[in-house]
């Protein structure tokens, strides 16, 4: 038998991160004998090292993300050399996070691409197909003209060529964009017209304020685009998100590409998906600030943010109102509005967690404190041993006898004493 | 459809069969409302034709342990 079949037959006990750097590290010559005896102490480690049951983990993780917490700087991080992209990191981020908001300060992606254009070849002309390109950005000037009561848009050639667009493009874009206009073509001059003729210039002053605002070509919210290079391959940086439309891109390499936005994973990919990317998130922001944080930490709180199916955060409306008892939820945030909306119920708290015991003053159910004692009670016999039964059974007869002639003795001469009492009585 | 399922952040999600389920249960003596819980529309299991009470087996890549199982049970999405 190879070493490596002895240590897969401990697979069931042991997980598969430990069975694999088991397998690196042993040393080549060893007999099957020492493999065996070095498994075995592995295990027995192993089992040591875990959590004993009714250990409170969320206490320590707590304790383990708010200690080093206190030394999270407060400011936003630039990215190298580009003041205008930003990003939120530190405190905030984690913040962020941790309460759950739909609206984050710096929403970003991580585009990542496929092959030819993952090793540079046309990094401008791909990043700029990604970016929300309105039709103020590709247009020169925008002119009333009131004697025709049109709108004259000159474009800017230079510009379109760059992002590879024609004027058909442009002027497919504007119909789409807005109902009931025409739009004329000369030179590099586009004149829209509404349909229906008016002499309103306040009409033809908001078209031109409409006109500006045309998506033309990119994908929607992705405001900024940034290509750089990073471990040998071409990726690109937006800020603003949206991972539906980018991954249905044909140049994007759709198993890579993330975003930060949380929930916005979790409603393409799904709450696993939404899990892994807080605890990446997270994790990513300690490890810049230089905090060493046990990720297992991060793993239990993400656990217990998609708990219920869908992304909640750590606030009195996400998992707090999950918490069955009353008082739990009263000693987090709002005590008397948790109170009378319970009394409004009428809700019943068993007191089966810990907040609540503690309030009440009885022992919490934690660590030595969650077992109970149970006794299996049988009929007629507590205790003792299967042969024990018969034994006791009669022994327990005996003395019930016993004491029923006690008793009848007793009473008897109870009676005969208040006999003769009564009897003195009767004397004197 | 496919796309989801093979990115990074997605990790194998497998119907469990009944015979499975009730051993499940018996293993952590629980009942099903002691799982954690996914949404029936969630988009990582729109494949696996699932209903209300299916349990799914979700085998996650871990970093401290490399492959951990995780179960949840199946909900309607209110």
């Amino acid at each position: 038998m190879t070493a490596e079949q002895i240590i897969k037959e401990y697979s069931k006990e042991l997980p598969e991160k430990i069975i694999n750097d088991l397998l690196e590290n042993l040393p080549k010559k060893i007999s099957d004998k020492k493999v065996k005896e070095i498994v075995e102490e592995v295990v027995k480690e192993y089992k040591e090292m875990q959590i004993t049951p009714a250990e409170s983990v969320g206490i320590i993780t707590a304790e383990s993300i708010g200690e080093p917490g206190t030394q999270m700087t407060l400011n936003t991080f630039h990215f190298a050399g580009v003041s205008e992209m930003n990003v939120t990191t530190g405190l905030p981020r984690i913040i962020e996070i941790f309460d759950g908001r739909k609206d984050i300060a710096t929403p970003m992606m991580n585009i990542y691409l496929k092959k030819p254009y993952s090793e540079g070849k046309d990094i401008e002309k791909v990043a700029l197909r990604l970016k929300e390109t309105l039709l103020e950005e590709i247009a020169q000037e925008f002119y009333i003209n009131i004697a025709d009561m049109s709108v004259e848009i000159q474009l800017n050639k230079e510009q379109l060529d760059k992002i590879g667009l024609t004027n058909q493009d442009v002027i497919n874009s504007i119909n789409k964009g807005i109902k009931g206009i025409k739009v004329k073509e000369k030179d590099n001059t586009l004149t829209v017209t509404k349909k229906q003729e008016t002499d309103n210039l306040n009409e033809i002053y908001s078209l031109k304020e409409k006109l500006k605002k045309v998506f033309v070509t990119g994908v929607k919210h992705i405001k900024y685009v940034l290509p750089v290079k990073r471990e040998g391959e071409y990726i690109i940086l937006t800020s603003g998100t949206n991972l539906k439309d980018v991954m249905e891109l044909d140049f994007v390499d759709s198993t890579r590409t993330t975003s930060n936005d949380i929930f916005e994973v979790e409603k393409v990919l799904g709450i696993e998906a939404a899990r892994e990317a807080i605890i990446q998130e997270v994790y990513k922001v300690m490890q810049e600030q230089g905090l060493n944080v046990n990720i297992r930490h991060i793993m239990l709180v993400a656990d217990a943010m998609c708990a219920m199916g869908k992304v909640q955060g750590i606030t009195r409306y996400g998992i707090i109102r999950e918490k069955a008892s009353v008082l739990a939820r009263a000693s987090f945030e709002t005590p008397m509005k948790q109170i009378m909306q319970a009394s409004l119920m009428g809700e019943v708290d068993k007191l089966n967690s810990v907040v609540e015991n503690v309030m009440v003053n009885q022992p919490v159910p934690v660590g030595t404190g969650l077992p109970g004692l149970a006794v299996k009670v049988i009929k007629g016999r507590i205790g003792g041993y299967e042969g024990e039964k018969d034994e006791k059974k009669s022994k327990a007869e005996k003395t019930a006898k016993k004491e029923i002639k006690k008793e009848e003795k007793k009473t008897t001469k109870t009676k005969t004493k208040k006999a003769k009492s009564s009897k003195s009585k009767n004397k004197e | 459809m496919k796309k989801i399922i093979k990115h990074v952040l997605v990790p194998e999600h497998k119907k469990l069969s009944e015979k499975e389920k009730k051993l499940l249960l018996e293993k952590y003596h629980i009942t099903i409302r002691a799982l954690p819980q996914i949404l029936k529309t969630d988009p990582a299991i729109q494949d696996l034709s699932v209903k209300e009470g299916d349990v799914i087996m979700i085998k996650r890549k871990s970093p401290t342990a490399g492959e951990s199982i995780y179960y949840r049970v199946v909900v309607s999405s209110e």
